[in-house]
């Protein structure tokens, strides 16, 4: 069996400081999930109105969102504003507005998706029945659209924690960097330890999506 | 004569430069059964629909016991309980259970009691034989049952009167006969309806009065003998001939 350098991981707090960097990226991605879904719910009712002026300026976001990689993102909130405005973001900070940024644009998407794939026709049976354009919304609108969003916007959390993986590029200490210094400390001690340390990062990442996979799998069994 | 529940005057509803129902008038009269029937496309649905204001209309007006009927109203919901209508597709809630599909309306907007709600839904459910079937949920009914549902959850609004639009016609044919035998039975019981429907020997068995539209107008009008047998207008006997078959070359 070949060296994978593993035993690093046991030396001094290694693997308490792999998953220290863990928790970062899952902060980080965390609170951006929250703002991206509830900004999303609006950006997506506002996706779905006729007015031609709301349409054009979500088109042109989500668009610009989906097209620009989110590293440049990354790189023009966190080095770019620091010049032309002076602002001194952190890294963290810089992320989680990018992240919010991207998921915002994204969760509304599949909002807007999930909306019109409600038939005009739940909406007249609601309102022949006396319902109100609230209650119609509260009753009857937004429990089938809520169903329909939460395996989509469980992907999306899933794919926001992956790509957490991008913001050591600002300097932002998360798991995919502390795995890095261990690797630099011992890269005479241990030379292998690289294959053991992004190993483990990978496991790591996998748990931390995999319960969320889950739960989606299961949600989208359970309304069907 | 029995009290006039709704009264149509001078109807017009137009879509873009189509004019659908041009100058329609119409008087119900309580526990009166008028059944609608006419060529695809002239304007029956839409009628239905404008009596509940699920369409905005260009003339006229349409009064419910004398309110005024219109998407303008304020109280247009108020108005709209007193107005059960049943659909061609059903259009129950997917993700409620048939109680709570029957129980939603009166418990959230009439404020009526749960258990009361509860109880009636029960015994109207086992009127229409669904008893069985008050925790299943949509997807698990046949479109006959889910029909029947439908009805019933109109009828738990203890609606004036009720509109049926084409409800049998997304039904495959052994299932349009459990349907329209609810149909016939509240027919008894006194219920005002207005009914669009094709099935003509149901039309026959069912109404008090039958109104033949065309083009927006109402062509012709009369009790049900009367128009079936012995139609006065031409184009109201070329539409009854399209339901009759013969074969020429019999040999």
């Amino acid at each position: 069996m070949p060296d994978l350098g593993l035993e690093v991981l046991f030396k001094g707090k290694n693997f308490a400081r792999l998953l220290e960097g863990l928790g970062v990226a899952l902060r980080i991605s965390l609170i951006s999930v929250v703002i991206s879904i509830v900004a999303g719910i609006g950006v997506g009712m506002l996706m779905t109105w006729k007015n031609p002026i709301s349409r054009a300026i979500t088109r042109c976001y989500l668009e610009i969102v989906r097209i620009m990689p989110q590293m440049v993102l990354l790189f023009i909130v966190f080095f770019g504003t620091t010049r032309v405005f002076g602002w001194n973001l952190s890294g963290e900070i810089s992320a989680v507005i990018v992240f919010s940024f991207w998921g915002t644009a994204e969760m509304g998407d599949l909002v807007r998706g999930a909306l019109i794939s409600i038939p005009q026709h739940q909406y007249e049976s609601a309102y022949a029945l006396g319902l109100t354009g609230i209650q119609t919304y509260q009753y009857v609108v937004l429990p089938q659209t809520v169903r329909r969003l939460i395996p989509l916007s469980i992907n999306l959390i899933t794919r926001m924690i992956k790509t957490t993986s991008l913001i050591l590029m600002i300097g932002v200490v998360e798991v995919l960097k502390v795995a890095q210094q261990i690797i630099e400390a011992n890269r005479m001690s241990s030379p292998n330890a690289a294959f053991g340390l992004y190993l483990t990062v990978f496991l790591l990442y996998f748990l931390a999506c995999w319960p969320f996979s889950l739960l989606a799998r299961y949600l989208e069994k359970r309304w069907r | 004569m029995a009290d006039t529940i709704l009264e149509v005057r001078h109807l017009m509803k137009q879509f873009d430069d189509l004019m659908v129902l041009k100058d329609i008038n119409l008087t119900v009269h309580e526990g009166e059964v008028i059944v609608i029937v006419g060529p695809s496309g002239c304007g029956k649905s839409t009628f239905l629909r404008c009596i509940n204001a699920l369409e905005d209309i260009q003339g006229g007006e349409i009064r419910l016991n004398g309110e005024l009927v219109s998407k303008e109203s304020k109280n247009l919901a108020v108005i709209r309980q007193k107005i059960g209508m049943v659909f061609q597709s059903y259009e129950l809630f997917p993700h409620l259970n048939v109680l709570d599909n029957i129980t939603l309306a009166p418990v959230k907007v009439q404020k009526r009691p749960k258990e009361e709600v509860r109880e009636e839904a029960l015994a109207l459910l086992s009127r229409v034989g669904l008893s069985d079937k008050a925790e299943s949920f949509p997807r698990q009914l046949s479109g006959g049952q889910k029909q029947r549902v439908a009805i019933v959850r109109a009828l738990c609004m203890k609606p004036e009167i009720l509109l049926f639009d084409e409800v049998t016609a997304a039904l495959d044919p052994e299932m349009v006969r459990e349907v329209l035998d609810v149909i016939l039975r509240l027919a008894d019981q006194g219920k005002t309806m207005l009914i669009v429907t094709h099935e003509m020997q149901f039309a026959r068995a069912v109404a008090d009065r039958v109104i033949f539209l065309e083009d927006g107008v109402i062509k012709e009008e009369g009790k049900p003998e009367q128009f079936f047998d012995a139609p006065q207008t031409e184009r109201a006997k070329e539409f009854l001939k399209t339901f009759t078959f013969e074969r020429k070359h019999k040999e």
